[in-house]
């Protein structure tokens, strides 16, 4: 395989992790932060698909249908927390991960109900439908502009937790929310905001998916899964560790299903190869996890505790 | 001697009362499963459309019977498939069993209906062990065995003179034998074989992989969203045109009303397309459009001809279904006009039939469809029939 390709490759990666990197913030917010293990987001990436397909269908504007997305699943993510979530709160997992999973199932029939089974289909906005030369291979520009609006987002979110007095907040309740709430910051308004944000990041990731992928009922779980990968290779709770830990996870899955199969070929004849290398690939992501549970529980880029 | 008139008496009597009872019942039970929900329900949907527009183009009644039709949702699980069957066949005592979707249904409900001796005439599913060494002499089947679709493609890509393909398909049986049929016929070179996870989203690695190879031509196999995704991505990378896009079950009536004009271009095979221009095919997808709103699938079509084949055979045994044998014999004869122009069965009960290959294209009002553009394969029969031992 020649470098250049291998460097394509690299670039499908980065444009995967970039896109796992904003789910993956949200949950990891909302876990590390509240306690609060969120199936539901899962639903949430594939409402932010559906709305924003919906307004770009009905106005023809991409900004408009991404501002949607941002909105409408903030707004939803509000709705939701009030609406008996934030109940879950000082649960225990159990009950977390039994209501949200049931949430998710219920979103499903719920898109299926209002759009039927017939997948969705979200043109390209034509200023991005178009690939570019890179190193000799059709890369299509509008993976440049999820690669964009990731590393932003990635950014924003910085300068959010790291520079702002909410985000001051935000980590100052992470570690002690009884004395946060005792200095008279409302613990339950900060965490509905937490709540929403992840929920408003889920939706632009599945706002800007629609234009790739087909938007139907179940589009949330296989990424789901691999967020939460991500989120526990990375350290539950930390935006780096989610962000680097998207990028790895992003790598290593594209990098894994290309040259695995590659490598078989070498070593074991063609139909033993084609049959187990999709199969081995599909595994690698969840191998590097037990790797990184069984020597650094903790994940690979932790939140720093003070120790008391 | 009076115990001999009292019998024969008896006999007259249960003879003349049973034929009176049928006479007076001539009600036709037929159960028609298909996969209804999820995300390939709008496969089960135009078959089972199809199917009744076939009913009511016979007259709302199958040769002359009274039709009551059990409408059957197997989920795609091949368990409920089987408790679907025995419930239809064993409840309902329905006469025929029709329909059926996935193979790996198909395959769960065989033996449970085989072993009840039911009638069977589906519209969709040909898995090759039911056209081979488990073939059924009371099996049926109005659509095609699953290699035939690709082995017209494999033969378009040896008339176009491709001499380098490059092939795709998800990583499991169906895809397996897709690329199989296509090499039965296509033997030039293969720049790259890859095999993909079932249901994968995201195919940006493997078209990076696929250009490097830099093939004369890409095959693949991509039904239902996993198609919808990779046109939309080979457009995206600007290589639709630029590498001619053969497949199989990629672009059909159930992705081509997502995709629309994302698919020009894109070649297909398959028995039917909806610009056929035999009567029996135009009346079909006139009167469809007319009560649907929308172009006839190819499954729609399949189902459509299931239903017409059946009111064929029950036309000759005078609208009876009692007598199972004299119903195979006439399903047999395939006495009716087919959507597709010809058609004659196999010994195996799948079709002997021409396979055409299909552009996306617009077509005369300006939709997006299927337009035919060569037959590759006349009179195929499927390459399993060798190992049915019936005669």
């Amino acid at each position: 395989m020649s470098i250049n390709l291998l460097l394509v490759q690299a670039l499908n990666g980065l444009q995967f992790g970039v896109l796992l990197f904003l789910m993956a913030a949200g949950l990891t917010l909302v876990f590390g932060i509240m306690n609060f293990i969120n199936l539901a987001h899962g639903a949430l990436y594939m409402f932010g698909a559906y709305f924003a397909a919906l307004v770009y269908g009905a106005t023809g504007s991409f900004l408009l249908a991404l501002g949607a997305a941002l909105l409408g699943m903030f707004i939803l993510g509000l709705v939701l927390d009030a609406g008996g979530l934030s109940i879950l709160h000082r649960r225990d997992h159990l009950d977390q991960v039994l209501a949200t999973f049931g949430l998710l199932l219920f979103s499903n029939e719920f898109v299926r109900w209002a759009w039927g089974n017939a997948p969705l289909f979200m043109d390209t906005p034509l200023v991005l439908s178009n690939s570019i030369k890179v190193l000799g291979f059709n890369y299509p520009a509008y993976r440049f502009a999820i690669i964009a609006v990731g590393l932003s987002v990635a950014l924003g979110l910085y300068w959010l937790i790291e520079r702002t007095k909410i985000g001051m907040l935000i980590r100052a309740g992470a570690s002690n929310r009884e004395m946060v709430s005792a200095l008279g910051v409302n613990i339950g308004w900060l965490n509905r905001f937490v709540f929403a944000l992840g929920a408003a990041l889920a939706g632009l990731a599945g706002a800007m998916v629609g234009p790739i992928l087909s938007i139907q009922a179940g589009m949330g779980e296989p990424i789901l899964v691999l967020t939460l990968v991500v989120i526990v290779i990375g350290g539950i709770g930390s935006i780096r560790g989610a962000f680097l830990g998207a990028l790895i996870v992003g790598i290593v899955d594209t990098l894994g299903r290309v040259l695995l199969p590659i490598w078989l070929r070498q070593l074991f004849d063609a139909s033993v190869a084609n049959a187990a290398g999709p199969a081995l690939a599909s595994m690698v992501v969840y191998l590097l996890m037990v790797l990184v549970l069984a020597f650094k529980p903790d994940g690979l880029f932790p939140v720093k505790v003070r120790q008391q | 001697m009076k115990k001999f008139q009292l019998q024969s008496i008896t006999v007259a009597c249960t003879i003349a009362f049973t034929s009176f009872f049928v006479h007076a019942q001539q009600t036709v039970k037929i159960g028609f499963v298909a996969t209804m929900s999820g995300p390939a329900a709008s496969l089960g949907q135009d078959m089972y459309d199809g199917f009744m527009l076939g009913l009511e183009h016979s007259g709302g009644k199958f040769g002359g019977a009274t039709v009551e039709v059990f409408k059957e949702d197997d989920q795609l699980k091949p368990e409920l498939g089987v408790q679907i069957t025995s419930k239809l066949i064993e409840r309902d005592k329905v006469d025929i069993v029709a329909g059926v979707t996935f193979s790996n249904v198909m395959m769960a409900m065989a033996k449970p209906l085989a072993d009840s001796k039911a009638v069977f005439v589906g519209s969709n599913a040909g898995p090759a062990p039911l056209a081979g060494a488990q073939c059924n002499a009371s099996f049926f089947f109005t659509s095609w065995q699953n290699d035939m679709q690709s082995e017209a493609v494999g033969k378009y890509a040896v008339d176009k003179g491709y001499k380098n393909v490059y092939l795709m398909a998800p990583n499991y049986q169906a895809g397996k034998d897709s690329v199989a049929g296509f090499k039965r016929y296509y033997k030039g070179a293969v720049s790259g074989e890859v095999y993909t996870t079932v249901n994968q989203p995201d195919y940006s690695a493997e078209i990076a992989q696929m250009q490097a190879a830099k093939p004369d031509a890409l095959y693949v196999f991509y039904p239902g969203g996993m198609g919808v995704n990779f046109v939309k991505q080979m457009r995206q990378a600007s290589l639709l045109g630029q590498i001619p896009l053969l497949s199989a079950s990629t672009t059909d009536g159930s992705t081509l009303p997502a995709l629309k004009e994302t698919a020009l271009g894109v070649i297909s095979g398959t028995f039917w397309g909806p610009d056929f221009n035999n009567p029996a095919s135009k009346k079909f997808v006139a009167d469809f459009e007319k009560k649907f709103n929308r172009i006839p699938s190819q499954y729609a079509a399949q189902s459509y001809d299931s239903a017409l084949l059946i009111d064929s055979a029950l036309k000759k045994t005078g609208g009876r279904a009692t007598d199972k044998g004299a119903l195979v014999a006439a399903l047999r004869v395939a006495d009716f006009k087919s959507v597709r122009g010809n058609f004659k069965f196999n010994r195996n009960g799948f079709p002997i039939q021409d396979m055409h290959v299909f552009e996306v294209a617009k077509d005369n009002l300006d939709r997006v469809s299927l337009k035919t553009i060569s037959t590759p394969l006349k009179n195929l029969s499927d390459p399993y029939v060798g190992d049915c031992p019936l005669k």
